[in-house]
């Protein structure tokens, strides 16, 4: 497969994932503000900090209301990492490879970016409506399912060779740091409830952080009631939740092997043969060694950091092993 | 690349006065329903369309008014092969043509068929506007054209191959030297090469137009990278779905094979066994990038950028994940001056660097060839019809535009002195661009131009203005007649192969001959109609 092209696809992945990920922090934050007194904490400004870029934020908005924030997250065309912008740089990626991926999966990028279109016309013409009365709640979920329907048909329209290795291996790497960012503002900001770290909270606060990664059943299933270390353990270390980091680490491991091997799974070998999947095969590691007690006592946020630079360097190899071929 | 014509009644083209159509009646059952392109049904709908909520007449207000119209006769009464088409549309509700008009529209845009206006910084991407009414041509008509362009493009070849080389028929005084040697598309860096196969025009889009007296003649020969060939396909996609029982009825022939056929003529330039063909784009951002994308996709062979492809010791490679992987053949949509900044334009960034040095090393093919654009001079063209007869002892099955050349200094005087009738063009502009249509010129644009000519006479021809033909076309008050001109394509690969169908490009504007995309055109689909022993599109690839 030609290195531009793996390239692109995997950032068409990877955005798609982010336009998700995103659209899910929004959806939790407006629960949580629906069941705050008025006047309690803002909700509004973790958000902004969940995504690294407060100084842009501040740079064009005053406040950190519903409002404001939405339109950034959402909307804001001269902040690279919104939900438009996202979509616009997946679609945009899909396009340059169209004859790379399947029709279907063009097809449905190239719709879910017009539907983000017609959604910010009807924000421009009633923003307060919007945020408001439901059209915002339809507007996020839409975005999950969309971002989801376009993992299903690259999953059941694209042959799963190297190009649709390096979209699973995107898509979840993408999925790993934003699981492992809303965590981090989270904890944060329930850092009041931590006094009740180890019993059972049930707090509605922590449940809604599990809703927000479509977690919260699979958690009940097996854990049943609500501490701060199962909720770690379920989020960073657990590992068959799709959505948690070692899960959707090991599962990219799978997909760097493959395409170092030609994009096939038959007779991968355990011992690592580049670069890359040296990186990531360590973090793996890391993740089955550390426990959520080792974790609490280091520090999330510390942890989260820590995570989120290994993640770079994983990426940063990907690239030069695969994507930058000389002469 | 892209054709005019337009209006003079004293032109040597005239049209012939039409007398008015009769009515026809409308209603009734037998409706087909719309198959697949439903618009999309998410919360977030597309709003787009160009048809108004106008209810259509169908044909009963129709008026040829004295064009030649290839879908009626001059009486109001169908053409034989369009009899079918016209039953079927005249029985469909009031409005149900708008709407599967509209239908296709919202179908192309969810399907990302768009092109790239340079110029217009704001939403870049435009659908290329398709019209549904399709235009019809006849068996024998088209054996006529087929037999036309076959011989055509062989003289055209011969053409090339001599003036690299031997170049017999300046030295006979057929073609004058001179015009050769100041022609910009000629290619010294091609002299005394020959192509693999001996061809240099694999893929060519003659553009034809039919004029007021019925006579299909040829405006432009366009042998570089000609383009189009995608809509022809994708248009006759969305027909079957809006029309299938029209479609079946009416017999036409297939277009489906296009993109294997283009495959093989490009495998028949490798010595190899299975060859590794790509296509090369100038990138997303070049206003053909869809059919770019769209062939290579058909085709099964990887689109590359000039970036993606690199020559070590005169072999061309491209950069994949698994290392670098060598390229047999390259169907390049990238312009000569733009390949290889060593070889042509130093400035290209879209071009691969030393392709020129693998592709004269017979390391890699080209198509089309290096130099070919050399035959699409537009003084060239004047001399088509000499070289058909010279090369292949001849006579032209397809006549040319009459053409005045500026060069000579008859030609040039009677030009001067009837700039405001005739049509002149630039020898090296495509797109529409660098003319000037006499009839609907002010005179500060014709002193201009008069200027130009007399100071390089060598870039300009001049021909009469033509009265395209019309087809039926839905316009926000109903059916009216619009003007349209005809690109077939044509492959040169074991043998000359002309696809049965092309581009119906159509000026959309009530009363404009000018059918560019770029400049407010659309298109149709063009139905081939089968004769006996031919492949019927609706039982050969039926959905």
């Amino acid at each position: 497969m030609l290195s531009r092209v793996a390239d692109s696809i995997y950032w068409m992945a990877r955005y798609v994932e982010r336009s998700e990920n995103l659209a899910r922090f929004i959806d939790v934050t407006q629960y949580f503000t629906l069941d705050q007194p008025d006047g309690a904490a803002n909700h509004w400004h973790p958000l902004i900090q969940v995504t690294g870029d407060e100084e842009l934020y501040e740079k064009y908005y005053e406040q950190y209301d519903a409002e404001s924030v939405i339109r950034f997250l959402t909307f804001e065309r001269r902040y690279p990492n919104s939900i438009l912008a996202s979509l616009t740089a997946a679609r945009e990626n899909a396009r340059s490879v169209r004859e790379a991926i399947s029709s279907e999966v063009w097809e449905h990028l190239n719709d879910f970016y017009h539907g983000v279109l017609t959604a910010e016309k009807q924000f421009q013409d009633d923003v307060r409506a919007f945020a408001r009365y439901g059209s915002a709640d339809n507007l996020f979920d839409w975005i999950k399912r969309s971002s989801l329907v376009s993992a299903g048909l690259l999953d059941s329209t694209m042959s799963h060779g190297t190009g649709w290795h390096f979209a699973n291996l995107g898509r979840l790497l993408e999925r790993a740091d934003k699981t492992s960012r809303i965590l981090d503002v989270k904890y944060f900001t329930l850092l009041p409830s931590l006094d009740l770290v180890g019993t059972t909270i049930d707090d509605l606060q922590w449940s809604e952080l599990l809703r927000s990664v479509s977690a919260f059943e699979m958690y009940r299933k097996q854990y049943q009631t609500i501490t701060v270390p199962r909720i770690i353990q379920f989020l960073i270390l657990d590992d068959l939740f799709p959505r948690s980091v070692r899960y959707c680490l090991q599962e990219a491991l799978v997909s760097l092997k493959a395409i170092g091997n030609h994009g096939h799974l038959r007779e991968l070998q355990d011992s690592p043969r580049n670069r890359a999947e040296e990186e990531l095969a360590g973090l793996c590691r890391e993740l089955q060694l550390i426990t959520a007690d080792e974790i609490m006592s280091r520090g999330m946020h510390q942890f989260v950091d820590h995570l989120q630079r290994r993640l770079n360097d994983v990426g940063d190899r990907v690239y030069t092993q695969f994507l930058l071929i000389g002469p | 690349m892209f054709s005019h014509g337009f209006v003079d009644s004293g032109s040597p083209f005239a049209c012939k006065s039409g007398k008015s159509n009769k009515p026809r009646g409308g209603g009734g059952p037998g409706v087909e329903k719309v198959a697949g392109v439903a618009a999309v049904s998410s919360g977030f709908d597309l709003n787009i369309g160009r048809v108004g909520e106008c209810s259509l007449s169908q044909f009963q207000q129709y008026q040829t008014e004295g064009f030649y119209d290839e879908l009626f006769q001059e009486d109001g009464r169908p053409r034989a092969g369009a009899r079918a088409l016209v039953e079927m549309i005249e029985e469909l509700p009031p409005g149900e043509l708008a709407r599967r008009q509209k239908a296709i529209d919202q179908a192309l845009l969810r399907m990302g068929i768009t092109f790239n206006v340079y110029s217009d910084q704001e939403g870049t991407e435009k659908i290329f506007p398709f019209d549904i009414v399709p235009r019809i041509v006849e068996a024998m008509q088209w054996g006529h054209i087929e037999a036309g362009l076959k011989q055509r493009i062989k003289a055209l070849n011969c053409f090339i191959q001599d003036v690299y080389n031997e170049q017999t028929i300046v030295n006979e005084g057929i073609v004058p030297r001179e015009l050769l040697q100041e022609a910009k598309s000629f290619r010294p860096q091609c002299v005394g090469f020959t192509p693999p196969q001996g061809i240099w025009c694999h893929i060519t889009g003659t553009d034809l137009v039919r004029s007021g007296d019925g006579a299909i003649y040829v405006l432009e020969d366009n042998l570089r990278c000609p383009s189009g060939v995608s809509y022809v396909l994708q248009n006759r996609m969305l027909m079957k779905r809006s029309f299938p029982k029209i479609f079946s009825a009416s017999k036409v022939r297939p277009v489906i094979d296009y993109p294997s056929r283009l495959y093989e003529t490009l495998v028949h330039l490798s010595p190899q066994d299975r060859p590794t063909v790509v296509v090369l784009t100038p990138g997303m951002y070049n206003s053909a990038y869809y059919e770019h994308s769209f062939l290579a996709q058909q085709m099964g062979v990887q689109l590359v950028e000039g970036r993606d492809l690199v020559v070590v010791d005169r072999q061309v490679f491209m950069r994949t994940t698994a290392g670098l992987e060598r390229v047999d053949v390259i169907y390049r949509r990238i312009d000569d001056d733009f390949m290889d900044p060593l070889a042509f334009r130093k400035d290209s960034m879209l071009g691969v660097p030393g392709l020129m040095s693998a592709y004269l090393a017979g390391n890699v093919a080209l198509a089309n060839a290096p130099g070919t654009g050399v035959a699409d001079d537009k003084v060239i063209y004047a001399f088509v019809p000499e070289m058909i007869r010279y090369y292949l002892n001849e006579e032209p099955i397809l006549p040319n535009v009459p053409t005045y050349v500026c060069q000579r200094a008859e030609d040039r005087a009677y030009v001067l002195a009837h700039l405001n009738e005739l049509v002149v063009k630039a020898a090296n502009e495509a797109g529409g661009y660098g003319m000037l249509i006499g009839p609907m010129s002010t005179t500060e644009e014709q002193a201009e131009f008069a200027r130009r000519i007399e100071a390089d006479p060598r870039n300009y021809i001049a021909q009469p203005t033509l009265s395209l033909s019309r087809v039926p076309t839905i316009c926000p008050d109903g059916i009216e007649g619009r003007h349209v001109d005809l690109r077939p394509y044509v492959l040169y690969g074991r043998s000359i192969w002309v696809l049965p169908g092309g581009l119906t490009r159509v000026a959309l504007r009530k009363g404009s001959l000018v059918v560019n995309s770029s400049q407010g055109g659309g298109s149709k689909d063009t139905w081939v109609v089968a004769s006996v022993p031919d492949q019927v599109a609706s039982t050969e690839e039926a959905l």
